[in-house]
C-alpha cells in the first residue's frame, strides 16, 4: 500500500480547485455555454437581436445531406489518419529503440514535424501534391489523369490525410519512443536469451507493454483530427471539390465566420462536440478493457 | 444622462481644443481594410497622404487580411463596442451591412458635415451596386474593378485573328482553332467559390439575365435563386462541352498555378479575370508575348448590358463621437478627390469610381501609356449600358455562402458527378435554403 497524505477539511482541497475551475469556467464551460444558447436561436450577426428556436437548427442541420455528407467525411478523415499516424510512428519508434545504425539523429529528426503549424505545413504538401508542378506531376506525366486533387475527391481526401499524418506521426513518435525505453531490458534481453525474434519480442513483451500509450494516442489523434484538421483544410483544398473534404470543423468555420451563421455554426459545434464524447466514452468503455496499466 | 452630459462636454472640450490652432491635437479615427501584400502599402500610402494633407484629424489604418476577416472582425470589434469609424466591406457584404443597423449612412454624413458630393458623378453601375433600391448611398465606393477577358495576340495571330472574340459562339471556334494549331491550353478558367463572379454574376448581367428573383434581391428578402433557368444553364453547358474536349484547362493555385499565372507565362491563351490583375501580368508576363484585354462576350443576338463591378465600398459604423464623425467625413472626402482617384488606380489596378476622376485621369493621358493602356476598357465594360433592374447589382443575404455553393456545384459538375441542369437545380435549392434563413434570421425587417 501507498501512503496518502489526506486531508481532514473539504475546504482546503476546494481552495486549491479555485483556480483551475475558474480558468475551466473562464474559458471552456462559459463559452460552451453561450453556444448551446446560440444554437438555439437565430443570432443575427450584428448584434441586433435573436430569435428563440428550440431545436430547429438542429433540425435543420441533420435534414440536410451535405451535413452528414460532412459527418462521412470526417469519419472517414479520422480513420486513416489516425490508423495511418500510429502505425509508422510505431514501426519508426520500434526501429529506433533497437538503436539501428543513425537511431539518435532519427530520434531528433522524426519529433520535427509536429512543432510545424498545420497551415504552414499544408502549405508545403499543397507544392508537394500538386499534380502539375509538384512531386505528382512526374506521377501524371506516367500516368496521364492519375492524380486530379482539384476535382477528384478521393485525391483530395488523400491529400489532406497525407498531410495530417505526416505532423501526427511525429507526435506519436515521442510517445511510442518514450513506452518502448520504459519498459525494462532485462525483459527483452531475456527473451532473446531464450530463442525468441525481434517480431517475437515485439509481439509478446513489447506491444503488451505500450498498450496503455497506444490507447492515450489513439484517443488524443481521433480527437484532433477531429480539430486540429481545420489549417490544413484550409490551406490545401478549402473543403472542396464538391465538398469531398469539408469537414465539420470547417463547415462550421465557413458556416459561422464566412457565412456569418452563428446559430448554425453553433448548433454544429454542439454536434462536434457530443461526437467527440460518444467516440471517447466509447473508447474508454470497450477499448481500454484491453488495456493492461501494470 | 450623464453619460450624455460628459460626451457633450467631451464634445464641447474638443471644439474649443479645435478652435486654438497650434496647440490642438489631431483628432484620430479608425480605419479597417482588408486588402494586403502591395495593395495593403497602398492604402497605408493614401493614409499617410491623408494625414500629411491636413492638421485636424488622424486617421489609423489597419490590415485585417482580406475581406471575410475584415467584416468577422468588425462584427465583433462592434458586439464589444470598439468598432472602428471607417470600414471597407466588400460588394457581396453590402446586403447584410444594409439590416446591420449598425452604420451611419454615408450621404448623410457628408451632408451634416458640410461636404458637396455630387452622387451622379459616379458610375451609375457603380453607384447603383451599393445605393438604396431608391438610390441613397449608404456607403462610398473605393475599391472597384469589373472582369475582362484577358486573350494573347500571338496565339490569335496564330490562327489568323487580329481582334478578340465577340461572341461565345466565336469564342468556341477560335478555341478548337488554337488546340488544332497545336495550342495545349487555349483557355484556362477555374471553379471555385470565387469565380462565381465572372462566370455567373458578369454573365447574368451582360446577358440581362437575372440571378434571383425580385430583382436580384432588390426589393425583398423573400428573393430566391432562379439560375437554373436562364442562359446561364447554356453557358455552362458550352464550358462543360469546351472541356471535355480539352479546349478549356482549369488552372488553381491549388494545382500549381492559377489562371492568371498560366495566361502570363503564356501556357493558357484566354482567361476571364478582374481588371485588377491588369498590372500583375504585365509583370509577371512572359519576355515578349502581346496581349490584350476585351470586354467578356455575349452569346450572338444578345443585347449587352453594362458588366458588374467587383470590390468594395466603405462604410462608416455607428456609435462614434461627433468629431471621428467630422474626420471620417474629410477622409471619404479626400478619397473622392479626383487626384486620389490617379493616385490610387496608378498604383493598384483598380478602376476610378467617378466620371471626374476617370476624365482626371484620361486628361493626364493615363491611359495612353504602355502599362495602363486597356484599362478603359474596364469602364466601356461598366457602362455599356443604363442599368437595368436587374444589373444594378446583386442584393442577397449571406451570397458568400451561395458562392461557395456555386464552387461545389460546378466543381461536381465538372468531374461528372452530376449533370449541368441537375448541378444548377441544386445549387438553386442550398442557395434557396440559406436565402431563406437569412430572411428568418432578421424576421419584419426590410431593405432599405
Amino acid at each position: 500500500m501507498e501512503k496518502r497524505v489526506t486531508f481532514s477539511s473539504w475546504t482546503i482541497g476546494i481552495l486549491f480547485a479555485v483556480p483551475q475551475l475558474l480558468l475551466i469556467f473562464t474559458f471552456f464551460y462559459w463559452p460552451a455555454g453561450q453556444a448551446v444558447y446560440w444554437s438555439l436561436t437565430l443570432q443575427q450577426p450584428w448584434g441586433g437581436g435573436n430569435i428563440w428556436v428550440g431545436l430547429d437548427n438542429f433540425r435543420s442541420i441533420l435534414s440536410n445531406a451535405d451535413y452528414w455528407n460532412s459527418i462521412t467525411a470526417s469519419l472517414v478523415f479520422a480513420g486513416i489518419s489516425t490508423g495511418l499516424a500510429m502505425f509508422i510512428a510505431l514501426v519508426l519508434a520500434a526501429l529506433t529503440d533497437r538503436q539501428l545504425a543513425g537511431s539518435r539523429f532519427y530520434r531528433v529528426v522524426l519529433i520535427w514535424p509536429y512543432g510545424i503549424a498545420a497551415p504552414a505545413l499544408a502549405m508545403a504538401f499543397r507544392f508537394i501534391l500538386a499534380p502539375e508542378a509538384g512531386f505528382m506531376a512526374v506521377v501524371n506525366q506516367v500516368w496521364p489523369g492519375f492524380w486530379d486533387p482539384g476535382l477528384d475527391g478521393a485525391d483530395a481526401m488523400a491529400s489532406i490525410i497525407i498531410a495530417f499524418s505526416w505532423k501526427y506521426v511525429g507526435y506519436n513518435f515521442i510517445f511510442f519512443l518514450a513506452a518502448f525505453q520504459a519498459i525494462p531490458r532485462s525483459l527483452i534481453e531475456a527473451a532473446a536469451m531464450d530463442g525468441s525474434g525481434v517480431m517475437r519480442r515485439f509481439r509478446d513483451i513489447q506491444f503488451p507493454l505500450i498498450t496503455p500509450t497506444i490507447f492515450f494516442l489513439l484517443v488524443i489523434n481521433i480527437t484532433e483530427s477531429f480539430q486540429d484538421s481545420f489549417g490544413i483544410v484550409d490551406i490545401m483544398t478549402s473543403g472542396g471539390p464538391a465538398n469531398a473534404t469539408n469537414l465539420m470543423v470547417y463547415k462550421i468555420y465557413s458556416d459561422g465566420f464566412k457565412g456569418l451563421d452563428y446559430s448554425g455554426a453553433a448548433a454544429q459545434s454542439i454536434i462536434l462536440m457530443l461526437l467527440i464524447i460518444v467516440l471517447t466514452i466509447f473508447q474508454f468503455r470497450f477499448i481500454e478493457r484491453r488495456v493492461h496499466y501494470r | 444622462m450623464i453619460k450624455n452630459g460628459l460626451a457633450a462636454l467631451a464634445a464641447g472640450a474638443i471644439s474649443v481644443a479645435m478652435a486654438l490652432p497650434a496647440a490642438a491635437a489631431p483628432t484620430k479615427f479608425d480605419f479597417w481594410f482588408g486588402l494586403s501584400g502591395d495593395l495593403a502599402r497602398v492604402v497605408d500610402t493614401l493614409c499617410k497622404n491623408f494625414n500629411a494633407s491636413q492638421s485636424d484629424y488622424e486617421v489609423v489604418c489597419t490590415s485585417q487580411g482580406n475581406y471575410d476577416a475584415t467584416l468577422q472582425n468588425t462584427i465583433a470589434a462592434f458586439r464589444a463596442g470598439k468598432q472602428p469609424a471607417v470600414v471597407q466591406v466588400y460588394d457581396v457584404g453590402t446586403a447584410t451591412m444594409m439590416l446591420s443597423g449598425a452604420y451611419k449612412p454615408a450621404d448623410k454624413l457628408m451632408e451634416e458635415n458640410g461636404y458637396k458630393i455630387d452622387y451622379a458623378d459616379y458610375f451609375p453601375g457603380i453607384a447603383r451596386y451599393y445605393a438604396t433600391s431608391k438610390g441613397e448611398m449608404l456607403s462610398f465606393p473605393f475599391n472597384s474593378s469589373t472582369a475582362l477577358m484577358y486573350w494573347n495576340k500571338d496565339a490569335f495571330a496564330k490562327i489568323g485573328k487580329t481582334e478578340a472574340p465577340k461572341t461565345w459562339e466565336d469564342v468556341g471556334a477560335d478555341l478548337q482553332a488554337m488546340k488544332d494549331a497545336g495550342y495545349e491550353c487555349p483557355m484556362a478558367i477555374n471553379i471555385s467559390a470565387n469565380e462565381s463572379w465572372q462566370l455567373m454574376e458578369q454573365f447574368s448581367a451582360i446577358h440581362n439575365q437575372p440571378i434571383a428573383t425580385k430583382n436580384n434581391g432588390y426589393d425583398g428578402l423573400d428573393a430566391r435563386l432562379e439560375v437554373n433557368k436562364t442562359k446561364f444553364v447554356q453557358y455552362v453547358t458550352d464550358l462543360k462541352t469546351w472541356y471535355d474536349a480539352g479546349l478549356i484547362k482549369i488552372k488553381s493555385k491549388d494545382l500549381g498555378q492559377d489562371m492568371v499565372q498560366a495566361f502570363a507565362s503564356g501556357t493558357c491563351q484566354v482567361i476571364m479575370t478582374s481588371v485588377g490583375d491588369h498590372g500583375t501580368v504585365g509583370k509577371t508576363q512572359k519576355e515578349g508575348m502581346n496581349w490584350d484585354v476585351a470586354e467578356l462576350p455575349a452569346y450572338a443576338g444578345t443585347e449587352r448590358k453594362n458588366s458588374l463591378v467587383g470590390g468594395a465600398s466603405l462604410w462608416v459604423l455607428s456609435g462614434k463621437s461627433d468629431a471621428e464623425y467630422k474626420g471620417a467625413a474629410a477622409f471619404l472626402n479626400f478619397i473622392h478627390d479626383p487626384k486620389t482617384a490617379l493616385f490610387w488606380s496608378t498604383n493598384t489596378g483598380y478602376i476610378p469610381v467617378t466620371k471626374s476622376g476617370f476624365d482626371y485621369m484620361k486628361s493626364n493621358g493615363f491611359y495612353d501609356k504602355a502599362p495602363f493602356k486597356g484599362r478603359e476598357t474596364a469602364i466601356a465594360s461598366l457602362t455599356a449600358s443604363e442599368p437595368t433592374e436587374i444589373t444594378r447589382g446583386i442584393r442577397l443575404g449571406n451570397f458568400t455562402q451561395i458562392r461557395a455553393e456555386f464552387g461545389t456545384q460546378m466543381q461536381a459538375i465538372f468531374a461528372n458527378k452530376v449533370s449541368v441542369q441537375e448541378g444548377l437545380d441544386t445549387l438553386v435549392k442550398n442557395g434557396d435554403a440559406i436565402l431563406d434563413r437569412f430572411q428568418q434570421t432578421y424576421p419584419g425587417k426590410t431593405l432599405p
